[in-house]
């Protein structure tokens, strides 16, 4: 910050501090603290077998690339531009309508030009122009063409890493143009020369090696679980005895692994156990863990589709190793996008499974027939509404509760209505955010696709200052106290986030809600829910 | 002083004044009237087939709709057919609305007609209206030049004049369609002139074909009402022209060459540029896909194969941890 | 007395014009969205600005009170607390107010009367820039705790819970960035 301050002279002829009005292309990027993150450790682009692992930063003048990076770029660009429909349609029929501009929630907390989707976009474009349109060629600048140059590649850098490819742009776009796909492809060709950030290239590299993002060890994966185990005894005196790596179960069940490490995910995968040992209790439920796949985000995402696929190829292997009929996934955003729309694609056919049907009320799960991958609050709104589940909603009375729709669930699934189902029969009091910043017109978090570093949290704060203004409106008109998602970076981001903006709201998963209200047989008395924290009226409760 | 759109203000008039000068001075009738048009409508059809066929060589290697509502998931969960399709039927209905009415540019407005806040702050809501009153006008217009290149006429064009002066004003008849068409490209000029967001963003790539189209309206409109040209002679031309029959008939006005040679420049710069929206609309994998990925199996035409870690790779990093845990193991410890 | 009747009499042209020159330390194209999109919650940035100016012009032509002068400055400072704002920046439309004035008032302010009393006014001025300025410090302060604590709270308390890890003070020092995700893995490492 310091190095901003303006001088004297800067105040006395420059008081009302009125931005000027130049060009975008001839606005030079400034990359300023704390809205990029750091890096890439070069230990985890090697692990990776990632091009130009080296030790730099973008503050650095050299960013110590190939001699031939100009070259490596156009040469990725054009490979691209030949697989993927999607980058030639949208590098050509852009018109500028500016549709987009404001629906960012980058630019909207910003107030920087070139997070306008459009912008960000065209960072992209004026080099496609310059590379591969005959009047680009011919007509440079007057056409929007521009050559690259060091400078367009650290612009593009800085803001390719300002995108949390949330596709709320896209929802608006006459032509459906997706700026998560441009960032994507922008992306992947940053990483041909070495450009990435250490956020996301060291849970990969971890992921690769042992299963998930924070590098934890199958027995630390275990010891975590067994802690849960005594936690919800304590809670609910229940003994639940989860299953790892089993060969033979009916059913594999892999989450996020933020669900695992990081609170308050770690309540909603207590919620996961509970659910599943209260349906082995009742209904002979089978279910396991994999310390191998135990991860289901997928940083790769991040990176490249290569990547992505290398990491995702270990949820049907395993379920191959272990021979279960079908795989049920926990809550999380850019994991269910990947799911859904691309791994069955990338590592499919899954030919050893079988189509999924709910072993507890007989649903066959149509939608999910090829991927045979159920999303769990599918699974668990087919429970609730067919009466499987017993709850006492009276138990999250203490909680007023909205629900943030995660960008990827609803632009890349329409997973929409499932959640709202569950959570109005777990509890009672709910309240929607207004309608502009909900199901498809969801605002990000403004840290998914690997923004969700520490350095980066003036970024992550701007970024996410639209979907905590909405929190906040729902909390001064209806007192709304709890946040809700089903995504595991948003119960990581929106914590801080709310810190920050709306510090007397929470943040939980489903899962942990729906086990607050689950009634477990043979349980105790309940006088605290999850978190330890006192259950609302519970004298009350005993009366009854 | 905003130079992108002057250098294209200037550049129509060049074309308008080269068209005047080359017929009137030069006496380039022929250039104008048949080389020029003949040489546009190549450049226009191997460009736009060039075009659409590069995007269409290109993969399409993922599902990736972008999904604007409720998917189809349990039976009871009303599923939302055409924001969401999980069908070709859902796809076509999406399309369609998006291609004919701009569904998703109207999205934008929603929230301010449903709150009725004040409509003069919702520039949006005029983008829309704005697109659609240009884009029909634009269709309608040309479909009505059509009727100088087909002798008989038929019936379904006379129809359609004859609902375009359905207000029977002026003589000649007022066409609707050429002042909507007219005023459209005004507004959306004056738009990206003044909406600070809009003229940053823009490119002279984008006022120079809202300039040729003024010209080309203009100069249409200049012709028809006020400096008549002899509609039957430029009938006549344009019936030459497609029958592989040029001729020149003697009585055409210059306005007439200015407003073709308008046409043809914008003929042949149109699928080298973003005009070529028209015909991507219909290959943005964003819409014209169903969101079914999880039902049926999409290919993708390059997939590779990639090396990942397999579960013996990592047994073998971590064995004898497993085993300590309690973890099973597919291979005892050595 | 006279001014603060003339403050009240052109109050909403002050306020308006107040506005106005706050929203143009964006871009000109941020500025004109910042002002024309009306609907709050696609505009949290304009909503933050428009909401609070009147409350604090209010306050100063009023009691001074220094909790409803900090609520709502708050919403206003907090935004530009993350904004990529230079402290002076971030608090300078507070100071414009000055200038409004003068300008607005420029044929009134004549007696001697009125420019002490603006004199007093601008001390008030003053004031609320003060305050600004702690409730900016507040939320950078803020923001540097979550960044140096977000990993500690969230992790590591999971951790702590499990005890996985024994002990967590070395996190207190504020780690950054790779060097933070290597150090996590090699305690948990170590603790195996």
């Amino acid at each position: 910050m310091a190095e901003d301050l303006p001088k004297a002279e800067e105040f006395l002829t420059n008081i009302d501090h009125k931005v000027p009005d130049t060009a975008w292309m001839d606005t030079p990027t400034e990359i300023r603290k704390g809205m990029y993150c750091y890096a890439s450790n070069p230990k985890s682009v090697e692990t990776l077998g990632l091009p130009n692992a080296r030790k730099w930063s973008a503050t650095d003048d050299d960013w110590q690339l190939p001699e031939n990076w100009q070259e490596i770029i156009h040469n990725g660009f054009k490979e691209r531009l030949e697989r993927f429909r999607s980058l030639k349609v949208f590098m050509d029929i852009c018109v500028r309508c500016g549709a987009c501009a404001d629906k960012c929630h980058f630019y909207i907390g910003t107030g920087d030009p070139k997070n306008m989707p459009v912008l960000r976009a065209e960072l992209l474009r004026s080099v496609y122009r310059n590379d591969f349109t005959k009047i680009g060629k011919l007509l440079g600048r007057a056409a929007g063409a521009r050559k690259m140059t060091l400078d367009v590649l650290k612009e593009w850098w800085y803001y390719l890493f300002q995108c949390s490819e949330c596709r709320r742009c896209s929802v608006f776009c006459p032509y459906g143009i997706d700026t998560a796909e441009i960032t994507i492809m922008g992306r992947e060709l940053l990483n041909l020369i070495g450009l990435n950030i250490d956020w996301i290239a060291t849970p990969v590299a971890n992921c690769f090696r042992t299963g998930n993002h924070l590098g934890i060890q199958p027995h630390a994966f275990k010891d975590m679980l067994d802690f849960f185990v005594e936690d919800i005894e304590e809670v609910t005196g229940v003994q639940l005895e989860p299953s790892f790596n089993r060969k033979g179960a009916d059913i594999l069940f892999i989450t996020p692994s933020g669900d695992v490490f990081a609170d308050p995910g770690t309540y909603t995968c207590m919620g996961y156990m509970m659910l599943f040992h209260y349906l082995k209790e009742k209904y002979g439920f089978d279910i396991t863990w994999s310390t191998y796949a135990s991860e289901g985000g997928n940083f790769g995402f991040f990176t490249s589709h290569e990547t992505m696929k290398r990491l995702n190829a270990k949820m049907y292997a395993e379920a191959k190793r272990l021979g279960v009929k079908w795989i049920l996934g926990g809550e999380c955003g850019h994991m269910w996008r990947v799911i859904n729309q691309y791994m069955d694609t990338m590592n499919g056919p899954a030919d050893f499974l079988e189509e999924p049907v709910s072993p507890i009320t007989g649903t066959k799960f149509e939608n999910a027939k090829s991927t045979k991958m159920v999303h769990i609050a599918e699974f668990t709104a087919d429970l609730i509404k067919h009466n499987k589940l017993e709850l006492d909603p009276r138990r999250n009375d203490h909680l007023k509760i909205t629900y943030h729709d995660s960008c990827n669930p609803a632009r890349g699934m329409g997973l929409l209505d499932e959640p709202r189902y569950v959570i109005k029969k777990v509890a009672k009091h709910f309240y929607e955010m207004p309608a502009n910043t909900i199901r498809e017109q969801t605002f990000c978090c403004g840290s998914g696709a690997g923004l969700n570093a520490g350095e980066n949290m003036e970024l992550r704060m701007a970024g996410g200052l639209p979907r905590a203004n909405a929190v906040r409106s729902v909390h001064e008109k209806h007192g709304v106290n709890m946040l809700a998602c089903v995504c595991a970076i948003d119960r990581a981001a929106l914590p801080p986030l709310m810190e920050y903006w709306v510090p007397e709201v929470d943040v939980t998963g489903l899962h942990e809600l729906v086990a607050n209200a689950l009634i477990m047989p043979g349980e105790n008395d309940r006088t605290t829910d999850l978190r330890g924290e006192d259950l609302p009226e519970t004298e009350d409760d005993a009366d009854e | 002083m905003n130079v992108k759109y002057l250098y294209s203000l200037i550049l129509v008039i060049a074309l308008f004044l080269m068209a005047y000068a080359g017929v009137e001075m030069a006496g380039l009738q022929i250039v104008f009237g048949i080389i020029v048009p003949y040489v546009a409508v190549a450049i226009f059809l191997w460009g736009f087939i060039s075009k659409i066929l590069g995007w269409a060589n290109s993969a399409v290697p993922f599902r990736i709709p972008t999904t604007s509502g409720q998917q189809k998931s349990l039976d009871w969960i009303k599923q939302n057919k055409i924001d969401n399709p999980s069908t070709t039927a859902g796809v076509v209905v999406r399309m369609a609305l998006e291609i004919l009415v701009f569904r998703s540019l109207f999205r934008n407005t929603k929230m301010a007609l449903h709150k009725g806040v004040k409509l003069i702050y919702s520039w949006e809501i005029w983008l829309w209206v704005g697109a659609l009153a240009f884009h029909w006008a634009f269709f309608v217009t040309v479909t009505r030049h059509l009727r100088f290149f087909t002798d008989p006429v038929p019936f379904p064009i006379t129809i359609l004049e004859n609902v375009d002066s359905f207000f029977q004003v002026g003589l000649p008849l007022v066409f609707q369609s050429g002042v909507v068409l007219l005023a459209a490209l005004l507004f959306l000029f004056l738009r990206r002139l003044f909406e600070p967001q809009v003229r940053y963003i823009s490119l002279a790539a984008d006022y120079f074909p809202l300039f040729l189209l003024i010209g080309i309206a203009l100069s249409g409109i200049l012709m028809r009402y006020f400096i008549k040209t002899d509609i039957v002679a430029a009938k006549e031309l344009a019936m030459g022209l497609v029958t592989f029959k040029p001729c020149i008939p003697e009585t055409v006005g210059s306005i007439f060459y200015i407003h073709l040679f308008l046409v043809c420049t914008l003929l042949a710069y149109f699928p080298y540029s973003k005009l070529m929206h028209f015909g991507g609309v219909f290959l943005s994998p964003t819409r014209n896909l169903a969101n079914n990925t999880r039902m049926q199996r999409h290919v993708n035409p390059w997939n590779y194969p990639v090396k990942t870690h397999t579960y013996e790779e990592y047994e073998d990093d971590f064995r004898e941890k497993m085993i300590e845990a309690g973890l099973p193991v597919d291979k005892d410890k050595e | 007395m006279k001014l603060s009747k003339l403050l009240t009499q052109h109050k909403t042209d002050i306020v308006k014009k107040w506005f106005d020159n706050a929203v143009q330390s964006y871009k000109m194209d941020v500025a004109k969205f910042l002002k024309t999109q009306s609907d709050q919650f696609a505009n949290p940035v304009g909503g933050a600005f428009s909401q609070n100016l009147e409350p604090l012009f209010n306050e100063l032509c009023g009691q001074m009170n220094a909790e409803v002068l900090t609520a709502s400055v708050d919403p206003i400072v907090r935004i530009r607390a993350v904004q990529s704002f230079a402290p002076s920046q971030a608090v300078a439309f507070i100071f414009s107010l000055k200038r409004i004035i003068r300008t607005i008032l420029k044929k009134e302010l004549h007696s001697d009367n009125l420019l002490r009393e603006l004199y007093e006014f601008d001390l008030k001025i003053d004031v609320l820039g003060l305050i600004a300025f702690d409730a900016f410090m507040v939320c950078r302060e803020k923001i540097y705790d979550l960044k140096a604590n977000e990993m500690r709270n969230r992790t590591l308390h999971a951790f702590e819970r499990a005890k996985l890890v024994k002990n967590t003070s070395i996190y207190n020092i504020h780690a950054q960035g790779a060097q933070q995700i290597t150090n996590r893995e090699e305690v948990l490492s170590k603790n195996k």
